[in-house]
């Protein structure tokens, strides 16, 4: 995970792209969301939130 | 010790493996060949297995490699790129696109854009030694296709051409190579494609995109040229669709396209409005209007192509040109291209779809991430493209005593002596030899072969034994010193990816109402006196063979001519509809019973149909 952080970081730096960040960041964090509160007591709040 | 690079190709269609050792390929291998999963893009585990078995005992040493011994391992694309394209893309078309996007994200953040880690763990997953320590490198989709046709070309210098569907966010690029560099120097973009233009008319003309696209230029001879029909295409074509430019850069009118954000290619009411002829539904029956319609867009990709190579001649002053990519494949175009005479010399990379960037990777990582020297020698290195899996006389007697196969060994004269005989008297006979190709075509070690002479092997070939539609053509195997009697231009065509005209004297002329039958009427008129490979505007798809690239398929057709007075065959791969090549001799036999092929050769080992037992689909 570190590494592709480090990779993404450093990818959004060359191509001078920082208003992907953002995006980057929030589908990141839904998919965490996904992984993490798939097949748990959670996963009810994820749906109805999307 | 050589410096060891492996190429991977996967994730999209057709992955692929290979192995190169201090710039030279030691082994090729497509996944599908072993997986027996057409165009298979899963990640090529067993093609890597295979590159560092087989291709470790082709290097000094003589034993197999393990992942330590890599100098690195590298993938054909760069994924944040083509992240960066996906998100644009849809940004710049929200909110139209939601569904693709909501079913293509998921897929990225759980996997693709881990794909350094999603790599590593494959490697890892294979169970030898080293894989946690290989350095990980990623070049760009076509500077892989770039490389895997500059570097492996005979030239020292040359212009490069490269044209696909899409990569990141390259569509196609016009390089220079020279010496070990590689300097980029046009690109086209995507959504403005060449390559997804004709797949859209692939997909228009109901064949699958990614594979259908050497049936709708298979299809394209059936137009009438110069018919009001066809110029009526092109001008919609050209005036509707894409803006093509002098330069052979082009724009794509995105009204009629979907494939950017959409889950069809084109927006299909808009392309019946405009050529007033609804998408044709696969497997149906085919009209002459869609024959028209493969015409005009083949002409249009083939002056296209023409531009390109155009338009690369002047940015490099060189007069070679280096191709690949998808498009690199239509060999219609490249043969327009060769009699152009835009350049003295001209070099195709076999492999020129996605797989081929799996060696192209290798290779830009050997000559530019390295800085390694790139030797001279001035020859094609792919070593007649038979760069892949091979198997022993004991594997074959093995499969053959698990299946009770009856067979005859003959000693190599008596080899291609007998099956010469067989193949004169009428027989198609499965060839199964060496080392198995690397790219699309079989070139004379995993083919079925037949006599190009007999007026009904075309059809007998397509319906018995290919199960494939009847329209599609065959293409000519032929001793390259025998090429100029019977073809017009009678180049170099190593790997079958140049069309050529078959000479005037041995054309048979068209009756008079030609022009008025139906397409499969067309089909049925013989056309010169090598029919089953003589498509109907006399072309043909040529292989030389060369003695020094396959002595045993050169072998064979020798003995073809001493019997015949014909040094030439129809060659078709060894598989059948849906089915990748076959690759090993248990696939070969499986084939071979499956169909109504009348002998298989394996090596030296000669089966008849007539002596075999009952087939058993399990052992």
């Amino acid at each position: 995970m570190r590494e592709t952080l480090k990779d993404l970081w450093n990818f959004l730096r060359a191509r001078k792209k920082w208003w992907l960040l953002p995006v980057i960041l929030a589908l990141l964090a839904v998919g965490a969301l996904l992984v993490l509160t798939s097949g748990t007591a959670v996963a009810p709040f994820v749906y109805t939130f999307f | 010790m050589p410096r060891k690079i492996l190429g991977l190709s996967a994730f999209y269609h057709d992955s692929a493996a290979a192995l190169t050792a201090d710039g030279e390929t030691v082994f090729a291998a497509h996944e599908e060949r072993f997986t027996r999963l057409k165009h298979d893009a899963s990640f090529p585990g067993q093609a890597v297995l295979a590159c560092l078995e087989q291709g470790g005992r082709r290097l000094p040493g003589g034993k197999p490699l393990t992942l330590g011994d890599l100098d690195a391992a590298v993938f054909y694309e760069k994924p944040l790129l083509k992240f960066e394209r996906l998100l644009e893309t849809h940004y710049a078309r929200a909110p139209g696109g939601l569904r693709q996007f909501t079913a293509a994200m998921p897929v990225w953040i759980k996997e693709k854009l881990f794909l350094k880690k999603v790599l590593r763990d494959k490697l890892s997953g294979l169970g030898l030694r080293g894989a946690e320590g290989v350095k990980l490198l990623f070049t760009e989709h076509h500077l892989s296709h770039a490389a895997s046709a500059f570097y492996p070309s005979p030239f020292g210098e040359a212009a490069i051409l490269t044209v696909d569907g899409v990569g990141e966010w390259a569509a196609g690029s016009i390089g220079h190579g020279r010496g070990g560099d590689i300097e980029v120097l046009r690109e086209q973009r995507f959504p403005h494609s060449l390559g997804l233009l004709y797949s859209a008319f692939t997909y228009y003309t109901g064949f699958r995109v990614n594979s259908g696209e050497y049936k709708l230029m298979g299809l394209a001879p059936y137009g009438e040229p110069g018919s009001g029909a066809v110029k009526k295409f092109r001008e919609k074509i050209l005036s509707e669709l894409a803006d093509i430019k002098p330069d052979g850069s082009l724009r794509l009118n995105q009204d009629y396209f979907d494939y950017a954000v959409g889950p069809r290619m084109v927006v299909e009411e808009k392309w019946e409005e405009l050529f007033g002829l609804p998408p044709r539904a696969a497997e149906s029956a085919l009209t002459r209007e869609y024959c028209d319609l493969a015409l005009a867009i083949q002409e249009v990709t083939e002056e296209t192509v023409l531009k390109l190579a155009r338009e690369a001649k002047r940015l490099t002053g060189s007069k070679n040109l280096c191709l690949a990519g998808g498009v690199a494949l239509n060999c219609a175009a490249n043969g327009r291209l060769l009699r152009e005479n835009i350049f003295d010399g001209l070099w195709i990379q076999p492999a020129a779809g996605d797989a081929g960037g799996a060696l192209g990777a290798a290779l830009a990582a050997h000559h530019i991430y390295f800085g390694e020297p790139r030797a001279g020698g001035g020859k094609d290195r792919m070593r007649g493209a038979l760069l892949g899996a091979e198997y022993t006389e004991a594997d074959a007697l093995a499969m053959a005593a698990a299946r009770g196969a009856v067979w005859e060994r003959l000693e190599n004269g008596e080899l291609f002596d007998r099956t010469a005989g067989l193949l004169a008297g009428g027989a198609v006979v499965g060839w199964h030899q060496g080392r198995e190709e690397w790219g699309p075509r079989a070139l004379g070690n995993r083919s079925i072969l037949g006599d190009a002479r007999d007026p009904e092997m075309q059809r007998k070939l397509n319906l018995k034994i290919k199960h494939r539609e009847s329209f599609r053509p065959f293409a000519p195997s032929v001793l390259a010193e025998d090429a100029g009697l019977y073809f017009e231009k009678s180049s170099a065509s190593p790997y079958m990816l140049l069309t050529d005209y078959v000479r005037e004297e041995r054309r048979e002329s068209r009756p008079d109402a030609y022009a008025s039958l139906a397409p499969l009427e067309k089909l049925r008129l013989r056309r010169s006196d090598i029919p089953a490979v003589t498509h109907l505007d006399y072309s043909a798809r040529v292989q030389t063979v060369d003695a020094g690239d396959n002595p045993r398929y050169h072998a064979l057709l020798g003995a073809f001519k001493k019997r015949t007075g014909c040094g030439l065959l129809v060659n078709t791969s060894f598989n059948v509809r849906g089915e990748p090549i076959v690759s090993t001799p248990g696939d070969a036999y499986r084939c071979f019973m499956r169909t109504e092929l009348d002998y298989l050769v394996i090596g030296n080992l000669l089966f008849d149909k007539k002596q075999q037992p009952p087939w058993r689909e399990k052992l």
